[in-house]
């Protein structure tokens, strides 16, 4: 091909690089279902925590300001999910780190795809995953006998914001190994997911946490992206929850997407 | 003394030491392992806290009720990470060597699992620190003992579980085998709520469960006196379940350099 052959229509080089980023998307979903290390925190985890909480503090309905629930269970659900699609974000920053690790990542920048390709790549499956997760929880919620009032419409909003607010934090976990090329430090973030959790109204309603959980609670984003979860779960559809959610994860993506873009500039000026 | 005892003493400090050196030199490996049970305890406290206000709750104070899981927690994990050390040495051939050493088995497994019982204090400080700068009440410093001895002995079962499985299956990817079993172990008991206040299956499960025996022996100094009556059953259960866990562990031993 000579130096001034003309370059592909645009509509061709999306579907190229749609191609690209939907491979590298199975082949990051495919590494999470063979490496036991990767789903472990997306699904067993959080279910066992779920199995906990559920029978250790479920008499919590009793206690007279807990909001009206069919069951504990019901309750926790949204925190499992959300659980759940953090782990998963961090997870997908272990396989990126070591992705970056074994030089795989060096060899895509080579490629003559966009450089970001292989970050997307990694977000999709981060969303699939998320998905995944999302179909779960609602499955054992309904085998154990929980309700969602909402019906289908209600579980379809509840999988579409656990999907993306699996990819928000996607945009963390990519930004985590972007910027430190490391599994160690992307490890040592687990703990942190479950002070955010911690900090928010995941697993208790918010006027029953302490204090100061419970004025952190009030400004963490991860608050009202629970409740919007939990909200079609134990009440009727309604629109304010589900716009404050994605208000919520709108804060976490545009976060991690800062963080992200900074650490891939840094990873192709060194590459 | 005799020289053989000396010599099996060494080689098992030397390899409790090799355990431990890796705290100082990989750091990074070891600071969620020992932030984990604090993070927990004061996470769990802050959350469920309003839990005391249920009738039948026997502390008015969560955080007091509650840290106890954590000397548990912070035994279990550090034992399972044992487990994952061990894995990881299999997979890099220098367990192969010290299999084709003189020294004899047991000594290597007690080399191993009991470098958990000394690295377990490093969790143990840190939430015992925050625990006490946060209001929890002074156990005494019987109920700090047993609480200490008993979570140490833990850390060392755990560990054994932990080596049954690396050595079964000898790669690291068993990790979360190795911790969802010693998570079920010491949450599926009564960690969050008193016996009469957990719900559903749980209940049956830490009823028949010998955990929550040890658990509430070394809870029993955090929320009320220190008694034998409290003591002894928890004692009884960590023998029963060390004995189980040492010949599990020892049998994997057997069949590795067979």
């Amino acid at each position: 091909m000579s130096a001034g052959a003309a370059a592909p229509p645009l509509g061709a080089r999306i579907a190229g690089e749609a191609r690209v980023v939907a491979a590298l998307g199975r082949r990051s979903v495919r590494q999470a279902f063979r490496r036991p290390q990767f789903l472990a925190p997306i699904i067993v985890f959080p279910s066992l925590f779920l199995a906990v909480n559920t029978g250790g503090a479920g008499r919590a309905v009793d206690l007279p300001e807990f909001p009206p629930v069919n069951g504990f269970l019901d309750f926790q659900l949204a925190g499992a999910m959300l659980q759940s699609t953090m782990l998963a974000g961090v997870s997908a920053a272990i396989a990126l780190a070591l992705d970056i690790q074994i030089g795989f990542v060096d060899r895509l920048v080579a490629a003559p795809i966009a450089r970001w390709s292989f970050v997307l790549g990694r977000l999709v499956a981060t969303g699939v995953l998320g998905l995944v997760a999302g179909l779960w929880f609602l499955g054992i919620g309904l085998v154990f006998g929980a309700e969602i009032v909402a019906g289908v419409p209600g579980a379809l909003v509840v999988l579409a914001l656990v999907g993306l607010n699996a990819i928000a934090w996607g945009t963390i976990g990519a930004a985590i190994a972007l910027n430190s090329g490391s599994p160690s430090v992307a490890q040592g973030i687990f703990p942190i997911v479950f002070v955010i959790l911690f900090l928010s109204s995941a697993f208790f309603p918010e006027n029953l946490l302490l204090e100061p959980a419970k004025t952190i609670a009030e400004w963490n984003p991860m608050s009202p992206i629970a409740d919007g979860i939990r909200d079609p779960i134990i009440s009727e559809l309604s629109l304010g929850p589900v716009l404050e959610a994605l208000g919520g994860i709108a804060v976490v993506t545009g976060i991690g997407a800062v963080l992200c873009a900074r650490g891939l500039s840094r990873k192709l000026r060194s590459a | 003394m005799t020289a053989g005892v000396a010599f099996e003493l060494r080689t098992t400090w030397a390899l409790m030491r090799r355990a431990i050196n890796e705290i100082a030199r990989v750091p990074a490996a070891v600071i969620p392992a020992v932030l984990a049970p604090t993070i927990f305890m004061c996470g769990l406290a802050a959350v469920f806290g309003n839990l005391t206000q249920l009738p039948g709750f026997t502390t008015d104070e969560y955080l007091t009720f509650i840290l106890p899981v954590g000397f548990m927690q912070g035994a279990a994990f550090t034992g399972a990470a044992t487990g994952v050390n061990l894995a990881r040495d299999i997979e890099l051939g220098w367990f192969d060597r010290l299999l084709a050493s003189p020294a004899p088995r047991g000594v290597l497994l007690a080399g191993t699992v009991l470098s958990a019982s000394l690295r377990v204090l490093m969790p143990i400080t840190l939430l015992m620190i925050v625990g006490l700068s946060l209001g929890v009440d002074w156990p005494g410093v019987d109920g700090l003992l047993i609480a200490l001895f008993i979570a140490s002995c833990f850390a060392a079962i755990a560990a054994c579980y932990g080596v049954t499985l690396a050595l079964k299956f000898k790669t690291q990817a068993a990790a979360p085998l190795m911790q969802a079993g010693v998570f079920m172990a010491v949450l599926f008991t009564t960690a969050y709520a008193p016996q009469e206040l957990l719900t559903g299956w749980l209940q049956d499960v830490a009823e028949d469960n010998p955990v929550p025996l040890i658990l509430e022996s070394v809870r029993q100094g955090f929320v009320g006196d220190v008694t034998w009556a409290d003591t002894w059953p928890g004692l009884l259960a960590l023998a029963g379940i060390g004995v189980l866990m040492v010949a599990l562990a020892m049998r994997g031993l057997r069949r590795s350099s067979a």
